[in-house]
């Protein structure tokens, strides 16, 4: 299929994608320019707004990171969200039970964000290859059940001295906030954002660079012929699991030191879901998350200004998403079967 | 424990709705994971429609046109442009979600209409079942009506027949001369339209009103009831109404047990992991072995097309 | 009543399955159509039933011009075809199997349709417990309830594709019985075959097909040679053949037992030598993939030895097998062989017995490079698997076999190749053959098999049925040996 159709198609969809938007703006009432110029300002429209979206970022991007591995290893990782939670809860752990210098604890939670969140992960892909559970529910049952250990742990073992309430634990000592960077009076998330970044190069290495990563799309694409080729497809698929929990996870323990500096029922933030749209309109490709991701979150925070100041439900910006990502895939596939239909057609039966 | 068994199959009726819809589905070879979201949105807009307009009727009505819509929409993209069903699926999921609590803010805390009770004369005076049973509403019974007609129709018409063929193997029905994606269209639609009364009953009778957490997840888990109760429609509505007994129960042992109702809403999820563990274990899938005039009940295999693009060359 | 097909068209791309095909059949005729596989006869009789429609040319029955654009049209007009692996619905009972897809009320009466079933099948002398799974019928009684729902149906003209394959020897009599008896009440049975036998046996007329034109028309009865020569073409060269070598077994099959799916294997004996290449030869489902599967370790003998280099591997995985040296190369090249998606470059990457973790792609390419062009591949290091022809495929396979190989497993290694490009196949295999490394393979090319064999092993019905050493056969023989039939 040409590139310029492939790019032409998606331009309309996303624009379509937008005029949706207006459309559903103007039924609730809402200005729909105003608002739309709301979802800019409220997310770049200044230093202190964009360091709140480049924290909103690195978690996200750090979910997709993980999705890509477990995409390319042929899995819908629906328990992302369940993975990023339990990343959550293991670093908020480390956070009111070690002590020590802040150069010490960060980077303990990140570790325990990772384990926790890869175990979490592990525990769906051994349902899958010895349960024969398919991950999808695999996955999304993990995802409630790390839910509820989340609003368990916030109202009881964790709860806040005195008046136990679902608005979270306690805050966490001084030494298990993630250190920011100050810059014309705005805290930076310099480390998040690092991370971040980090997670994209290693995952675009990993699957580039690596005779993992080679096998591990292999047994994506193919798994009887991966298998031929004497690739231990099992051992392959829980590797998947294991790397894309542990990123999400890490990106659960960011939510947890540098976001809320507390463990709430909510961690997640529903980025574990929104990381699998970013991946799906990514293409499935490392590279593209990133300014994706971040279209995303300017989106989500900047929603939050349309509640404050016009009214309007903050969920706008998750059907602003979802129809964006909606109409990408019909347009990819509208493409696709144009272009198809004056090729010459079919292949040898 | 009449008003208990009364209470399980009044709670249960939603779900019942909306796997029996999803059965039929997935019987064609359509994968609908929309469901949670479909759910959301029909029962958000039968509120706001039954608001509107004062009757529960005419919000039924649209919220079955809203299921179909978002089922036409998996159908078309799948059929028509090839697209992954899981992933659009998903993406309509969220969509939906969210326009369900974009699109219901104003209708937050409403009261509106509500099916009313509707006891069958004679029958709900037999004693216990007729309590349980008949002293019902409407969508009670049109519960009871989805999982008879889907068993009868699966089971008992040429139609159905024909269903379970295109599910199982499409090449082998096209070649009989079905027209396997025409009708996987338009049972993936009558699927949605059943999951969007679903989500009716439950801001017009079960749960009454509007909010973010009204259905429960129930979406995700109607997903597992299907494939729990093997695509039969039966041993999938004994899933579900084991589900609604565990609501209720729950709910009773509240004030019993405190800790209760945190656990409730998360219950549901790891048994269901179990429930899918065990229908795959090697006793449960030889037990069709063991009793074959109930393989079609006992059988845990999905039909072998689901999921897959059918293309005649 | 006659069939009459004119003037069939029908391409795939560049490839002319169908290249002009015409011929009429009589009523209450058993026609036979042969032609070797690719021939383009499966093409043909989809296009009867309605599974494909014809570039250009027409279909008429009984006078009238057929519109088959789907196999619905093909079943109105009367038209009903029976797969060589028979559609059924596995999960689903015989009756239900019966039933589904006839017309009739909405309302299914079991009962009914159980007595029609009786019926039919009771005229057709077959007969069926209607609450069995179609799942566990035999390949022959799935053919028969086919036969009876389109008998029931009301077909006039009935077409059975390669349908003797993985039946008993009980039940093809009994088919061909049934067939005589449809012809005799007036039907148009076409019998799409290979086997000489059968076709001589069965059928009043026949047609040969070879790349994708009419090449022989006649009466029955035809001389096995004539029937051989055109389906076959004059392609008996006699080959020089070097010393079978004497050397120690490289693979050792000692009273071997195979089961898999319906094809049962028991008492199997064979010794291959190092250096040593032996062909199996026979049609689909005749044993040769399960023989073949068994010593990639694939699937496990159910008794019986099997050694590799004196190296017990009967118990021994998939992965067991490789390390010990075996090579496996599956038919289907881009279902089991290559991964979609995936270049030259990475398939040679996966292939090397480097294990290092991060891969030096520069070193890779360069790697690619060399290997396309030892292998002579059409295909950039960059070419995905799926954008190489057949013939390049096969070489990217070949050059992903590794150095050091004890015992190399070919299922149809040149299907679909040019002359060319199966030429080269072998010569790169037969080098190999200085090493030590035994080769299995099996084929349908006959001439394969006679030209690069030391020895060819002849499978038919699920057994060994006949072992020659290839200097001593020729093209003929093997062909009647393939049907069943021993040359007199």
């Amino acid at each position: 299929m040409t590139q310029s159709l492939k790019v032409t198609s998606t331009l309309v969809a996303v624009g379509a994608a937008l005029a949706v938007g207006v459309l559903l703006l103007l039924a609730v009432g809402a200005p729909p320019l105003e608002a739309l110029w709301l979802l800019v300002v409220g997310s770049v429209g200044s230093a202190s707004k964009l360091a709140i979206t480049l924290l909103a970022w690195s978690p996200l991007i750090l979910a997709a990171a993980g999705l890509v591995v477990t995409f390319a290893a042929g899995l819908w990782n629906i328990g992302v969200e369940g993975q990023l939670i339990m990343g959550a809860i293991a670093a908020s752990w480390v956070a009111r039970s070690v002590s020590g210098p802040v150069w010490v604890v960060v980077p303990l939670t990140i570790i325990a964000g990772a384990l926790g969140g890869g175990a979490w992960a592990l525990l769906a892909g051994v349902l899958k290859t010895h349960g024969h559970v398919h991950e999808i529910f695999g996955g999304l049952g993990l995802d409630f059940v790390a839910a509820g250990l989340a609003t368990y742990l916030v109202i009881g073992p964790w709860k806040r001295a005195g008046v136990a309430s679902t608005s979270g634990t306690d805050i966490f000592r001084e030494e298990a906030w993630m250190p920011t960077f100050e810059a014309f009076g705005v805290s930076w998330p310099v480390i998040p954002v690092a991370l971040g970044i980090a997670s994209v190069v290693f995952v675009w290495l990993l699957l580039r660079g690596t005779l993992f990563g080679l096998k591990l799309k292999a047994v994506g694409s193919n798994t009887y012929s991966s298998y031929i080729r004497g690739i231990p497809t099992n051992r392959y698929l829980l590797g998947a699991f294991a790397i894309g929990g542990a990123l999400a996870g890490v990106a659960g323990s960011v939510q947890a030191t540098a976001f809320h500096h507390k463990l709430v029922p909510a961690i997640s933030g529903g980025y574990g879901f929104l990381a699998i749209l970013v991946v799906l309109l990514a293409g499935f490709s490392a590279v593209a998350i990133a300014p994706i991701a971040f279209f995303f979150v300017a989106i989500s925070v900047g929603s939050t200004q349309l509640d404050l100041r016009l009214g309007v439900d903050s969920a706008f910006g998750g059907v602003l998403q979802g129809v964006i990502v909606l109409f990408v895939l019909l347009a990819g596939g509208w493409a696709a079967k144009h272009a198809s239909n004056t090729l010459t057609p079919r292949k040898e039966p | 424990m009449e008003s208990t068994f009364n209470s399980i199959i009044a709670a249960a009726a939603p779900l019942i709705i909306a796997s029996m819809g999803e059965t039929i589905t997935e019987k064609s070879g359509v994968i609908n994971l929309s469901l949670e979201g479909s759910l959301r949105l029909s029962a958000m807009t039968a509120f706001a429609v039954a608001f509107w307009v004062g009757h529960a009727l005419a919000g039924f009505a649209v919220a079955a046109l809203v299921g179909a819509a978002i089922a036409a929409i998996i159908a078309y993209s799948s059929i028509g442009l090839k697209l992954n069903q899981i992933a659009v699926g998903f993406v309509l999921t969220l969509l939906a979600i969210d326009l369900a609590s974009f699109l219901g803010d104003s209708f937050v805390g409403e009261r509106g209409p509500r099916v009313p009770p509707l006891p069958i004369p004679f029958l709900s005076d037999i004693p216990f079942f007729g309590k349980v049973l008949f002293d019902q509403n409407l969508v009670v019974y049109f519960s009871f009506f989805t999982i008879a007609a889907t068993w009868f129709w699966f089971y008992r018409t040429r139609p159905g027949l024909n269903l379970q063929g295109i599910g199982e193997r499409p090449a082998a029905a096209f070649a009989r001369g079905i027209n396997v994606n025409k009708l996987r269209f338009w049972y993936t639609v009558l699927g949605g339209a059943m999951v969007g009364i679903a989500g009716a009953s439950y801001s017009l009778d079960v749960k009454l009103g509007w909010r973010e957490t009204l259905t429960l997840n129930l979406g995700w888990i109607a997903l597992a009831m299907v494939i729990f109760g093997g695509w039969h429609p039966l041993r999938v509505a004994l899933g579900a109404y084991m589900f609604g007994a565990l609501q209720v129960l729950a709910f009773q042992l509240q004030d019993v047990f405190p800790g209760v109702s945190q656990v409730l809403p998360v219950a549901p999820f790891p048994l269901m992991i179990l429930a899918l563990v065990f229908v795959y274990s090697d006793w449960f899938s030889k037990l069709g072995d063991k009793f074959p005039r109930m393989r079609n009940l006992l059988g845990s295999e999905a039909p072998a097309g689901l999921g897959q693009v059918f293309e005649r060359e | 009543m006659s069939l009459e097909i004119r003037d069939i068209y029908k391409h795939f791309g560049p490839v002319r399955a169908n290249d002009g095909i015409s011929f009429t059949v009589e009523e209450g005729s058993l026609h036979g159509i042969l032609g070797e596989n690719g021939a383009g006869k499966s093409t043909l009789m989809k296009i009867l039933s309605g599974f494909y429609s014809a570039d250009s040319g027409n279909v008429v029955l009984d006078g009238d011009i057929l519109d088959l654009s789907s196999p619905a049209d093909a079943i109105a007009a009367g038209i009903g075809m029976l797969h060589q692996d028979p559609l059924v619905f596995l999960p689903m009972t015989v009756l239900d199997n019966f039933a589904l897809g006839n017309p009739g009320p909405v309302r299914l009466n079991r009962d009914e349709a159980r007595s029609e079933l009786e019926r039919v099948s009771s005229e057709l002398g077959f007969e069926f417990d209607p609450s069995r799974l179609a799942g566990s019928l035999t390949i022959g009684e799935r053919q028969q309830l086919s036969i009876t729902r389109l008998i029931f149906l009301g077909a006039k003209v009935l077409i059975f594709d390669e349908p003797t394959t993985g039946i008993s020897a009980t039940q093809r009599l009994q088919l061909f019985d049934t067939l005589r008896n449809l012809a005799e009440h007036g039907l148009i049975v076409l019998f799409v075959s290979h086997k000489l036998e059968e076709v001589e046996d069965l059928c009043d007329s026949v047609t040969v097909i070879r790349q994708g034109k009419v090449v022989f028309e006649a009466k029955m009865p035809v001389a096995a040679e004539t029937l051989v020569e055109n389906m076959f073409g004059k392609v008996f060269v006699v080959q020089d053949h070097e010393e079978i070598p004497t050397g120690a077994p490289m693979l050792w099959l000692a009273d071997v037992e195979l089961d898999e799916g319906t094809t049962h294997i028991k008492g199997l004996n064979l010794q291959v030598a190092a250096g040593e290449v032996v062909g199996l030869a026979g049609l689909e489902g005749s044993g040769q993939r399960v023989l073949l599967r068994a010593c990639a370790g694939l699937l496990q003998p159910s008794s019986g030895l099997l050694e590799l280099d004196g190296i017990d591997l009967t118990k021994a995985s998939y992965r067991a097998h490789l390390a010990s040296g075996v090579h496996y190369l599956p038919a289907g090249r881009l279902e089991e062989g290559l991964v979609e998606g995936i270049s030259i470059t990475e398939h040679l990457v996966l292939a090397s017995e480097d294990t290092s973790f991060f891969v030096d792609w520069k070193a890779a390419r360069k790697s690619a490079e060399k290997e396309i062009d030892d292998y002579s591949i059409k295909g950039r290091p960059s070419s995905s698997a799926e954008e190489l022809s057949g013939g390049n495929q096969q070489r990217l396979l070949l050059a992903m076999i590794p150095d050091e190989v004890k015992l190399l497993l070919l299922e149809h290694p040149t299907r679909g190749l040019d002359v060319e490009s199966a030429a080269y196949v072998w010569t790169r295999l037969l080098a190999r053959r200085s090493q030590g490394t035994a080769i299995v393979s099996a084929s349908a090319d006959l001439d394969e098999l006679l030209r690069y064999s030391d020895r060819i092993i002849v499978f038919f019905g699920g057994k060994v049925f006949a072992v020659r050493d290839a200097a001593e056969t020729d093209g003929e023989e093997l062909g009647y040996l393939i049907g069943g039939k021993e040359r007199v």
